[in-house]
């Protein structure tokens, strides 16, 4: 069975904390008090807000958005009353406030009436990319990239749909979660995206430690029932759900195959996965559709069924709230916009260990200053952490260039010389050593006997190569202004000049016309 | 014989291309220092002691002027003409004051008497108004060269720093715990 598969470089094994929250059942979160929401899209501009302080605001409602093609609208995920549009801290490495609407729930959730496409075997694919839009759809594998542009894929040939449930980062267990209570959904989501890409088979792959998640696919591929009692789809476990229907025509299926892959992290990168599963590399700089391959999370493709069947925005998701710092870790369904604070006390609050604060994984997650901060679409986990659940600040001593970085890297880079010329700011010769194709997958760090930083230099030294290229664009954009106004300046000299000449001109002209007896020069 | 033709013909090619080449796609100007002034940050400040970006590439190139007299360029821009030029890099000279912090004009509208003179005096075109109307600096066109601040004869123009995003903001260098 593993012959099948390539094999990436490097990687590692690590100690993977899944059961911690995959052996509880999936809990539905309460509505929060607060929904909080940052406007702050992909690429870095803030949506607009079209609701304002004061107003009552319906469960599924669009409360801000705009047309830039990297932005998607916000939904509200409960009623109630929009109380404040101001800065507050976000979920983002800086710490920086960033612009939020923020709602206080009535506890009603009164809901806006939805519309739904019943048969999308028969829409065109443009129609079915522009409900997922406005849907607000977005990949929820954590890079929250707006998941109708990335079906947009221009003429490029595609010939496979790529679902990613290979979740590889230790204590994530969302997708696993999902997979096991609601696999139909995911399989209607794939059937879906396989016709806007007019592609023939899809592979849903899983890790080899997800059997049960392996088994319900296959089940609900077969047109069983999940093995559990038939759960509805989360997004609909709330209140005023509708069960699943299921549309598409089970044949469909026959072209989706379930693949389990070895449980290496980061196997659930998507060049990795893409690697592993098909033997294609992703060119440098270059995205998965470049060699005919489109890559989505599972819960993207279930939140794509929601959109597309059952006229549903995305406004919950599964969120793994789990760590040695959580009373009941479990997997919830939480609405998108609860605030961090509310979803560990539906957890049981915190425990003694409690450390650290970790939204996603502890190699690829963000550390949170607090938990005021809201859930967003690509929350994936609420890691309360330990001491050594993380790695945490150690010393950090000199490379003794053992080259365990580059055994371990799995985009073959060679991470002692990348740090070498970060760290000593000779930023052209990190570039020749592909800076830019880390994927921040924390391996390095992870093996360095020396415990260098060496991600952080990576994306420090990122951050400076695009501000250096921006300053480059600015400087540019100056001189064309000011040459076009030396250019001006020079033209209006040349006009005055030509100006006063004609005036002279033509009084020097007058003057010998009022003279008489003398005959006119001739010309 | 044939191939003596050929290779003839071929060599006649080359030269028609190379003078045609020459004609049409000819540099203009000195393109030392053309690459010069692509490096310069384009602020026209004249903090250097030249009368704009392009005055002080070239006396760079003539050797007349050393590559450390830019403050809005600052430590990077030394170290990039450095490169370019294959000489060291060196620390800003201190007669033309020290690397600040990127800052924008910004124009107190209650006290604008509309003179125009700040619009004078900017040489890319970033202030915006009319005789006896208020102006108001564009923001994303704004060099941040504070050429205008002078020139007004009522204070009223300020440079204000440009405060961090989370747009704008980038990873820091981990705090060297190294010895
Ligand atoms: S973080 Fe970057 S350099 Fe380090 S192992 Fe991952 S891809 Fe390689
Ligand atoms: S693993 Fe650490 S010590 Fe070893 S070569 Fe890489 S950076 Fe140096
Ligand atoms: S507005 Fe003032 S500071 Fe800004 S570019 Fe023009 S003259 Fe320079």
């Amino acid at each position: 069975m593993l012959s099948r598969f390539w094999e990436f470089h490097g990687g590692v094994r690590l100690n993977r904390h899944k059961e911690l929250s995959s052996e509880q059942p999936l809990a539905v979160a309460p509505i929060p008090k607060q929904l909080i929401y940052p406007l702050q899209q992909r690429g870095g501009l803030n949506s607009k807000a079209l609701v304002a302080v004061g107003d009552q605001v319906l469960k599924g409602q669009i409360i801000a958005g705009d047309d830039h093609p990297l932005s998607v609208p916000t939904h509200a995920a409960s009623s109630g009353v929009v109380t404040a549009l101001e800065y507050r801290p976000v979920p983002h490495p800086s710490g920086l406030d960033g612009l939020c609407l923020v709602i206080d729930t009535d506890g009603l959730d009164r809901a806006v009436r939805t519309k739904s496409v019943k048969d999308f075997n028969h829409s065109k694919p443009d129609t079915l990319r522009r409900r997922i839009r406005e849907a607000g759809v977005v990949g929820l594998g954590g890079a929250a990239f707006p998941t109708a542009t990335k079906m947009n894929t221009g003429n490029r040939t595609i010939d496979l749909l790529v679902l990613n449930g290979a979740e590889c980062e230790p204590y994530i267990t969302c997708d696993d979660c999902l997979l096991r209570t609601t696999p139909d959904s995911v399989l209607q989501g794939a059937a879906i995206l396989m016709r806007i890409l007019g592609v023939e088979r899809c592979i849903i792959a899983v890790e080899e430690d997800m059997p049960e998640a392996a088994q319900a696919l296959e089940k609900a591929k077969l047109g069983g029932r999940p093995p559990s009692p038939p759960a509805p789809s989360p997004r609909f476990a709330l209140p005023d759900g509708e069960g699943s229907k299921g549309v598409a025509d089970a044949t469909t299926y026959s072209n989706i195959e379930i693949l389990k892959v070895p449980s290496k992290y980061p196997t659930g990168g998507e060049k990795q996965l893409i690697q592993v599963l098909t033997g294609r590399e992703v060119p440098v700089r270059g995205i998965p559709a470049d060699v005919g391959v489109v890559c989505q999370n599972v819960g993207t493709a279930a939140a794509v069924y929601a959109a597309v069947v059952e006229g549903a925005p995305l406004t919950s998701r599964i969120v793994t709230v789990t760590g040695p710092g959580v009373a009941r870790p479990q997997n919830v369904v939480a609405r998108i916009g609860t605030p961090i604070a509310e979803l560990v006390a539906y957890c049981g609050g915190y425990t003694e260990r409690a450390q650290r604060l970790i939204m996603g994984g502890p190699m690829m997650g963000l550390a949170l200053p607090s938990d005021e901060l809201p859930t967003i679409k690509s929350t994936n986990c609420i890691l309360v952490a330990d001491s050594d659940a993380v790695g945490g600040e150690k010393q950090a001593l000199p490379c003794i260039r053992c080259g365990a970085c580059s055994e371990a890297c799995p985009v073959n880079l060679i991470p002692q010389q990348l740090y070498w010329h970060s760290r000593s700011d000779q930023l052209k010769k990190a570039q020749a050593y592909n800076l830019f194709d880390c994927i921040e997958c924390g391996c390095c760090d992870y093996v360095c006997p020396s415990h260098i930083p060496l991600v952080q230099y990576f994306r420090a030294a990122k951050g400076r190569i695009l501000d250096k290229q921006r300053e480059q664009q600015k400087a540019d954009h100056a001189r064309l202004r000011f040459e076009a106004r030396q250019a001006r300046k020079e033209r209006e000299k040349r006009e005055k000049e030509e100006a006063a000449r004609r005036k002279k001109e033509a009084l020097a002209k007058a003057a010998t016309d009022e003279s008489p007896g003398r005959p006119p020069p001739s010309p | 014989m044939l191939g003596i033709l050929l290779v003839c013909a071929l060599f006649a090619l080359f030269g028609l291309l190379l003078g045609y080449s020459a004609i049409h796609f000819r540099v203009e100007g000195d393109p030392l220092v053309e690459k010069i002034d692509a490096v310069l940050p384009q602020t026209q400040c004249g903090q250097c002691g030249f009368p704009g970006c392009r005055p002080y590439a070239e006396a760079i190139a003539k050797g007349e002027a050393d590559i450390n007299r830019c403050p809005p360029g600052g430590e990077d821009g030394v170290k990039a003409l450095a490169e370019l030029l294959g000489v060291e890099a060196k620390p800003l000279d201190d007669a033309v004051g020290g690397e600040k912090p990127k800052a924008l004009a910004v124009i107190d509208e209650q006290k604008c008497i509309g003179c125009t003179l700040c619009i004078q005096a900017c040489p890319v075109d970033a202030i915006l108004g009319s005789a006896k109307h208020m102006h108001t600096v564009i923001a994303s066109e704004c060099t941040g060269c504070e050429l205008c601040v002078p020139v007004c004869p009522v204070d009223c123009i300020a440079m204000e720093r440009v405060a961090e995003t989370l747009a704008s903001w980038k990873w820091p260098q981990p705090r060297s715990v190294l010895p």
